[in-house]
């Protein structure tokens, strides 16, 4: 009789466990926002499986889907930094962005710096794809740039390079202590996919400030944090500790998950 | 063993009903569910409308659940659409919590995971537990082709189709019957969660990953586009909630003690009557 005891009392003391971890509201897993906890750390490893797991079932040149053109049924939304407040974004900006280049620097063998109107000369491509944010909404847009691919070899990626880390004008944060920039960065299958552009245009119109003028980066086999706008210099790195946090972006060292494909 | 001979027919047999696969995936997946329900709901936080289509109409029409806050005269209020119908939902949806510091999220904090706005870390639980949960789909797929508990008991035959009526007049007089294998209430309810809402939901939550639709641009077109995707997930989301609910009411009405002893040593009382077999206890 004493087995049957205890096993109703486990199955009574189980049932109470159980309605606790409803009845006791979500506060008590709040503690998993903390990015350098052990839970958080674990379940972390999930956007590295995810990351894996992607990469290893999409093929490196597998597109996106492109839309037809009477899919562009709105305007592009602009969400994030809409108009920089920076001095040098001011600058360019009233000069309509003559004086702007965009450097390739870092871990190539040729750094180089393009201004705009050698990128607008360049092969262009155009594409109508869907941007989706990461808060859910989705939006189609016609994008027109130069592909990365090419221009990354005109630089020479040294061997050991692993990431690009793209450096924009946005104070996308305003603290006490000085404008917090955006940055955010890829690997190589991300910066050589065919579809990854360096856009000037948006709907047939010259790229608009609110969007990323003078050029937004286009990974279009990720979310939306993962297509930089106001773009300005692309580093060529084997390593991503040394920039804001160490976790690859602005957003990323806010605690989004560095691939973005999900 | 000392106890009477007919404590077996006013019993029944005590009969191993519930294999060590389907036991452990069962906590697996409630805890995974829990997380998945409230960190999902975080997420829908963060941009809460649903729509219909390729994309979000934020020039053009095509939502059909918006939930938000809105200023009045008399002060902000929670309002919910749902198919062009307005309705105040001030203190559950829009707005929530006490009145001299209301907070505005489509859902309130404590449904939420955490409790207060953040999409980052809704995702990061959200992706850990949804790759939880597929590993023990998986294993229990694996586990219960093999072990017969799909064919025994989840597979609606149409012997099971034809014992609708009755099981159903049963169940609303509470009169259940234990057997040895799933009634048809029990094996259509279970079919339409195994092969049913938890394939919808994987792949609907496959079909919102940009990288996924390039690898898999079929995904796209099964559900008509990532918005109906992201829509048909929260439709599912609901229909597991309401199974949940009938599960729960289910355990307590049929005998919780019986039930959950099922679930966790696997050992089942059946009714009086139950023809006993070889491996049955007393």
């Amino acid at each position: 009789m004493s087995g049957l005891i205890t096993r109703r009392n486990f199955l009574r003391s189980s049932v109470l466990a159980g309605s606790g971890l409803v009845l006791a509201g979500c506060d008590q897993f709040d503690f998993l926002a903390d990015k350098s906890g052990p839970g958080r750390q674990i379940m972390e490893r999930a956007n590295v499986l995810t990351y894996q797991a992607q990469r290893a079932l999409i093929g490196s040149q597998s597109l996106a889907r492109e839309f037809s053109a009477s899919e562009i049924r709105q305007g592009q939304r602009p969400n994030g930094s809409t108009d920089p407040s920076t001095p040098e974004y001011l600058a360019l900006k009233a000069q309509d962005f003559a004086g702007y280049t965009l450097k390739i620097t870092g871990m190539v063998d040729r750094p180089q710096a393009f201004t705009l109107d050698q990128l607008r000369n360049m092969p262009a491509r155009s594409q109508i794809t869907r941007h989706d944010c990461v808060e859910g909404w989705s939006c189609i847009a016609k994008w027109t740039g130069t592909p990365l691919g090419p221009i990354l070899d005109m630089a020479g990626v040294k061997p050991g390079a692993r990431y690009c880390v793209y450096h924009c004008f946005d104070n996308i944060q305003r603290t006490l202590s000085g404008d917090i920039l955006y940055y955010t960065s890829s690997d190589l299958i991300d910066a050589y996919h065919p579809q990854s552009i360096l856009s000037y245009g948006l709907n047939h119109q010259v790229l608009p400030v609110s969007n990323g003028a003078p050029i937004r980066l286009r990974i279009e086999r990720a979310l939306g944090y993962k297509q930089p706008k106001y773009l300005h210099t692309i580093e060529l790195v084997d390593s991503l500790d040394s920039f804001g946090k160490g976790r690859g972006g602005y957003w990323e060292d806010a605690g989004y998950d560095w691939y973005g494909g999900i | 063993m000392s106890e009477p001979a007919d404590v077996a027919t006013t019993k029944g047999p005590l009969i191993y009903r519930q294999s060590i696969w389907t036991r452990a995936t069962h906590w697996v997946w409630a805890i995974c569910l829990f997380f998945l329900l409230l960190t999902g709901l975080q997420i829908f936080n963060a941009h809460p409308a649903l729509y219909i289509g390729q994309q979000s109409g934020f020039e053009f029409e095509n939502a059909i659940l918006e939930v938000g806050a809105f200023n009045t005269p008399d002060g902000p209020v929670g309002r919910t659409t749902v198919f062009g119908q307005t309705f105040d939902t001030t203190g559950v949806l829009g707005m929530s919590g006490p009145a001299e510091r209301p907070v505005f999220t489509a859902f309130p904090g404590a449904v939420t995971i955490p409790s207060f706005r953040d999409l980052g870390t809704g995702r990061v639980i959200h992706f850990f537990f949804a790759w939880t949960l597929v590993a023990a789909l998986f294993i229990w797929f694996l586990a219960s082709f093999i072990n017969g508990h799909i064919r025994r008991d989840i597979l609606v035959r149409p012997v099971d189709l034809k014992g609708v009526p009755g099981d159903i007049v049963d169940h609303a007089t509470l009169r259940f019957k234990h057997g040895r294998t799933y009634g048809p209430l029990q094996r259509i309810a279970y079919f339409t969660v195994f092969f049913i809402l938890f394939p919808l939901i994987v792949l609907t939550g496959l079909s919102m990953s940009p990288g996924m639709n390039a690898a898999w641009p079929w995904l796209l077109d099964l559900f008509g586009g990532r918005q109906t995707a992201r829509t048909i997930h929260f439709i599912v989301m609901l229909a597991l909630v309401a199974f949940f609910i009938i599960h729960i009411i289910m355990v307590v009405a049929a005998g919780p003690l019986n039930e959950l002893r099922s679930m966790i040593t696997g050992w089942y009382r059946a009714s009086p009557g139950t023809p006993t077999v070889e491996g049955d206890k007393s």
